[in-house]
């Protein structure tokens, strides 16, 4: 198979499971929304407060979904057997782990760039403040499916797999989390917010670079 | 064949050398110390502002140093363990990991005692102190994932592919300095040209940051040491001593 053959096989396999187990797919997304509305019942419903934290509500709630749902990415493939199949395959590890990751933010990152428009006018926040909250949610997602697939490779079929998974995933998510929620608020203040918007290009860059190198060597060890 | 002599030599090699090598670190540390701790309480001058409570930098400074020295050794371990499969760098990688996170916590508590006289509250969250937190969740996470996964090897092995996917945080950590503007002082000794810390101050508290890092070569070893044994645990070698040392312990 070409490289292009085995990551449109690995992402379309994806694709097909998540439209017949359409609930597994869809909790993360429900746990996003569940996540955000929390918040006006903890602090009160003052829009002004509202429109202040919303960009770091609707963030930390991103980042929460992203990694509950990244416990399920290899679950599967590990508990069948497919995934030492695909190890002993032969095909390009790294390639495997890039498409698994695609695959991951076209079902999480996207269906969460979608649901975050209507939660943040919600939170009073909108015009180009919304413009640069999903910008920066898109190029963070895509950080988010890349590095939590390398991270979700090494806890695969552990016990307490997924707590261990969000434990050790949420501070390597936290340079995300600050460059994506200054970009919102220097845009709410009315500020330029491209400075943090390049250096979240420049960390996606960086990931897409090098988590399929770390997915393809933690799966290579958790494999044997 | 050879590759499996070489590994198995390199253990028991490894751990017959290095039989005297932590006692020595351990009296190195001792004397440096002691050096350090006499120069930095009594003989370095008390500063102009912030008085004689600024003395903690010779415990806070050396700590924070160390807890980014230690994960750079990981990393470096962790490098060597993927790429050459070299058992004692997992051992090494293994046993450096509660030591870092110790430093870190150490830098973290001192860090907040200093910070109550100087800024009037425990904690700020400040860069540094905030990515002092995130490093010592990195080490955490690094001990979880080691002690999650029940083969020993694979352990480590995955370990180290998760501190060097966490080193990627390292730079994020040193460079946070310039990245926010913040209430913590600038460094005060990484200026080498011209540092904006008195030599009398300076001199112990570089002698202290050399004493930590005696002290965590010193136990990384004994550590090391230990970890050979179990490795090896069933291995003819760690039998033959066991039963020697049990010998003696019985005569």
């Amino acid at each position: 198979m070409s490289m292009a053959g085995v990551f449109a096989a690995v992402v379309r396999r994806e694709l097909r499971r998540a439209a017949r187990s359409q609930s597994e797919a869809l909790y993360p997304l429900i746990f996003f929304v569940l996540a955000v509305i929390l918040y006006p019942f903890a602090l009160g419903p003052d829009p002004a407060l509202l429109a202040r934290v919303a960009a770091g509500v609707v963030w930390v709630a991103a980042l929460l979904a992203a990694s509950l749902s990244l416990d399920t990415l290899f679950r599967n493939d590990y508990g069948d057997g497919s995934l030492e199949l695909v190890v002993l395959s032969g095909a390009p590890l790294a390639l495997v782990a890039l498409a698994k990751a695609s695959a991951h933010w076209l079902l999480s990152g996207v269906p969460i760039l979608l649901l975050a428009v209507p939660l943040a006018l919600a939170l009073e926040l909108g015009g180009t403040t919304l413009v640069i909250l999903l910008a920066s949610l898109a190029l963070g997602s895509a950080c988010m499916s890349l590095i939590g697939t390398a991270v979700s490779a090494l806890t695969v079929g552990l016990r307490g797999g997924g707590m261990l998974l969000a434990m050790l995933i949420l501070p390597l998510y936290i340079p995300l989390l600050i460059f994506g929620a200054a970009a919102t608020s220097n845009a709410a203040l009315g500020l330029g917010a491209a400075a943090e918007l390049y250096f979240l290009a420049g960390l996606l860059v960086l990931a897409v670079t090098l988590t399929p190198w770390a997915t393809a060597a933690a799966l290579k060890i958790r494999m044997g | 064949m050879f590759a499996f002599l070489h590994k198995y030599a390199s253990l028991m090699h490894f751990y017959r050398l290095s039989a005297r090598w932590s006692g020595w670190l351990a009296l190195a540390t001792a004397l440096l110390m002691a050096y350090g701790l006499y120069g930095g309480l009594v003989t370095a001058p008390a500063d102009y502002q912030q008085g004689d409570s600024f003395r903690i930098i010779y415990i806070h400074v050396p700590s924070a140093w160390m807890s980014l020295f230690i994960y750079m050794c990981m990393a470096g371990a962790g490098a060597v363990a993927l790429v050459w499969k070299i058992k004692l760098a997992e051992i090494w990688l293994r046993a450096s990991a509660p030591l870092g996170a110790s430093f870190t916590f150490l830098a973290l508590v001192t860090g907040s005692i200093w910070g109550k006289p100087m800024w009037g509250t425990w904690w700020v969250w400040d860069a540094r102190l905030t990515s002092e937190l995130i490093l010592l969740f990195l080490y955490v996470g690094i001990m979880a994932l080691d002690n999650a996964i029940e083969d020993r090897r694979t352990g480590a092995r995955a370990a180290a592919v998760l501190t060097l996917i966490g080193v990627v945080n390292i730079p994020i950590i040193h460079y946070s300095v310039e990245w926010w503007s913040t209430l913590h002082q600038g460094p005060t000794v990484s200026k080498l040209d011209r540092p904006s810390i008195h030599i009398d101050m300076l001199i112990p508290l570089l002698v202290m940051a050399i004493a930590f890092t005696t002290f965590y070569f010193a136990a990384a070893l004994a550590r090391v040491r230990g970890g050979i044994l179990a490795y090896d645990r069933n291995t003819n070698w760690v039998r033959e001593l066991v039963g020697r040392e049990a010998a003696r312990g019985h005569g």
